[in-house]
């Protein structure tokens, strides 16, 4: 009898385990925050940006906002990281933990000399690779004008970005943009082909209205 | 070698060159005529008769179809039948047994009320006053001295004592009248006792016989579908159709239910098996809650089965009547923890959609949240209310299950005989197209070739006047 049952428990356990779904349903989101200039009075978007990202983030999904500076490929510019839990409790415990350590960081936030956009792009991909989740998205929260202390290597660095969907958010236009808007395009159009050679697909989200249409699959 | 190349003949006129392959073609065609002919012919017999064959086929199949599905039909309907006569016969011994237990009863009470009825009437019966014995000696005593004053006296005795007794007797006949009347009245309740016995007799033997045109009326039907009449085969046919889509209809509505059911478990499900596994593309809460309702449907089942309601597990109907009671008591048991989980599940997820709401609210800074939270126990109970009363309610899924599943199989059986009626028709018409579609190409065959064709018939118009000139000569000489 004990070993009908044993063999019926190795069954069932290898049908269950055959029938398991190695395939990733989770999402990846990578939010980027300029902090460069007067680009820190804008933060209060962002936070907008990622109490919403927040409230539509499932169990098992990746959150993780990382602030771009001078260099800002390190893990040290991560402000709060989360891999929600499976069981919606304990994800809606982590989500206001979440908030709690983004509205510290913006509260204390200062400004950085310059602006490493393709360095926080790199550390996304690092991260998101890792954490492997079905879908990825780098939110990028910046007026897109990179400017690169010397002595920094960026733009010979190919960026590997399949299966990537990268989102700018909130691109406000500067000053010499109003003067020539070709420059504003011209930026714009850069990123897309930085991003797309990379494998990825490119969006521009202005309307912070519409956020809705960052999780529209 | 190009195709213009090999087309063009004459390089230098293309229309020289066509009318050059045309007459080649025609040519040809000419000499190939009666071969083409008969090969056209060939293959559109060949192509008629295999649809010929292959309709017949079809036809023959449509008609064993049709018999079993008779038979199906009519062996469903039998055992419906013999199932409804089982049922009025049990009625009807539960109430032979119930009525006429009580029937000698009854007879006790009509007789005793009959007895004392009887005994009432007799002791009502007037008794006629019997007239005075001694009124013969006065009237003798008068005529022995009329004018005697001694007789005189007697006789006024006599009549005094004549009063008296007169008066005494009226007291006693007025007294008598009386008692009579007492037991007269006391006749009434009697009477009426034994009228409501009666009545009560009547309307049993009324429903019995109500009971027994019921079994008589399928008894007709039931030995209309012994003799396999057409009748019984259009009613059972109709009556399928019918039952498939009420059932269906039913069976839609208890989708609803299970659909509603699933939501209300669904998202509480994922604190206990977790939000974020897979199986084969599915969440494993989602397909948890699946599995609760399914084993609640199943456990429905078997409670219907084990109460002999529905008859889809002969092994069930089957099993001893302790054994039968004991699967309905663990069924019902099951059920009755299934339906508390579910609605431990529905509390829970309320409180979870309150924390959702409120991390939503303190995230978008919404401060309408406090408002709504006053009336929730409302929504709260509702929740738990229906979380415990549809697993109930889905047991009785397994009535239209049944008849949908029994009536499904006539309608399918029906659907592929259309089917297969349909696809006989076609080949039918293939066939037909096929044959004539060969004359018509021969025909066609021919006008492609009119102009030789023309020809030949000029030659042998021109041939048979010298040939039958010739005959003429030869026969005058």
């Amino acid at each position: 009898m004990s070993r009908i049952f044993l063999l019926l428990t190795a069954a069932v356990t290898l049908l269950l385990s055959a029938c398991s779904d190695e395939t990733s349903h989770s999402r990846g989101v990578y939010m980027l925050l300029d902090t460069s200039g007067t680009y820190t009075r804008e933060l209060d978007k962002a936070q907008q940006i990622i109490n919403f990202v927040l409230a539509k983030l499932q169990p098992g999904d990746s959150f993780a906002v990382a602030r771009i500076k001078t260099g800002s490929f390190s893990e040290k510019d991560i402000i709060a990281r989360v891999t929600f839990d499976g069981q919606p409790s304990r994800a809606n415990l982590q989500k206001r933990q979440f908030r709690e350590e983004v509205d510290k960081f913006v509260a204390n936030v200062k400004p950085s000399a310059y602006t490493d956009i393709t360095g926080g792009l790199l550390q996304a991909i690092e991260y998101l690779d890792e954490k492997n989740p079905g879908r990825k998205t780098v939110l990028i929260f910046s007026d897109m004008k990179e400017e690169l202390a010397a002595g920094y290597v960026r733009e010979a660095i190919p960026l590997q970005m399949q299966g990537f969907e990268v989102v700018a958010l909130n691109v406000s236009k500067l000053r010499s943009d109003n003067i020539d808007p070709r420059e504003y395009t011209d930026r714009l159009t850069h990123w897309r082909q930085r991003i797309e050679a990379g494998g990825g697909s490119w969006r521009v989200l202005n309307d912070l209205e519409r956020l809705e249409a960052l999780f529209v699959d | 070698m190009s195709f213009s190349e090999l087309f063009l003949l004459v390089p230098a006129s293309p229309l020289l060159s066509g009318l050059i392959w045309l007459v080649v073609g025609v040519g040809l065609l000419y000499l190939a005529r009666p071969g083409a002919h008969h090969a056209i012919a060939a293959a559109s017999r060949l192509l008629h008769h295999a649809c010929k064959l292959a309709a017949s086929s079809v036809l023959l199949a449509e008609q064993r179809l049709k018999q079993r599905n008779n038979e199906v039909l009519l062996a469903a309907g039998r055992e419906a039948a013999e199932r409804i006569i089982e049922r009025e016969f049990e009625r009807i011994d539960a109430s032979v047994q119930r009525d006429l237990a009580e029937y000698p009863a009854l007879q006790r009470q009509m007789s005793e009320a009959i007895t004392r009825l009887e005994q009432d009437y007799h002791a009502s019966s007037e008794v006629p006053p019997e007239p005075p014995a001694w009124a013969k000696v006065v009237d003798a005593v008068a005529k022995i001295a009329p004018r005697e004053p001694v007789v005189g006296e007697i006789l006024q005795d006599i009549h005094e004592s004549m009063v008296r007794a007169q008066r005494s007797a009226i007291e006693q006949y007025r007294n008598d009248n009386s008692k009579r009347h007492r037991i007269l009245s006391r006749m009434m309740p009697l009477w009426r006792r034994v009228a409501r016995v009666l009545g009560e007799m009547d309307k049993r033997v009324t429903h019995l016989l109500e009971r027994s045109t019921s079994i008589d009326r399928h008894m007709a039907s039931y030995e209309d579908i012994l003799s396999r009449s057409p009748r019984a085969e259009r009613m059972l046919s109709s009556s399928s159709l019918t039952q498939f889509f009420i059932a269906g209809f039913v069976l839609a509505i208890a989708i609803g239910g299970a659909v509603i059911n699933f939501h209300l478990i669904a998202r509480p499900m994922q604190e206990m098996v977790g939000g974020s596994s897979f199986i084969m593309g599915y969440k494993v809460a989602n397909i948890a809650a699946l599995v609760i309702i399914l084993v609640e449907i199943a456990m429905g089942l078997f409670l219907m089965e084990s109460l002999r309601i529905t008859r889809l597990f002969p092994v069930i109907a089957a099993l001893d009547d302790r054994m039968r009671v004991r699967m309905i008591w663990i069924t019902f048991s099951i059920l009755l923890l299934l339906a508390s989980v579910e609605a431990g599940l529905a509390y829970m997820r309320e409180k979870l959609s309150q924390d959702d709401a409120s991390l939503v609210a303190s995230l978008i800074g919404d401060r309408q949240m406090a408002a709504v939270a006053a009336n929730q126990w409302i929504t709260t109970a509702a929740q738990m209310g229906m979380g415990f009363i549809l697993p109930f309610a889905l047991v009785f899924v397994a009535i239209p299950l049944e008849s949908f599943i029994h009536s499904s199989r006539t309608v399918l059986g029906l659907s592929a005989q259309g089917i297969l009626q349909m696809l006989a028709f076609l080949l039918r018409l293939a066939g037909n197209v096929f044959r004539h579609g060969g004359a018509m190409l021969i025909r066609l065959y021919d006008l492609l070739i009119f102009l030789p064709l023309w020809l030949e018939e000029r030659l042998h118009a021109r041939k048979k006047p010298a040939v039958e000139n010739a005959v003429v000569t030869e026969g005058q000489s």
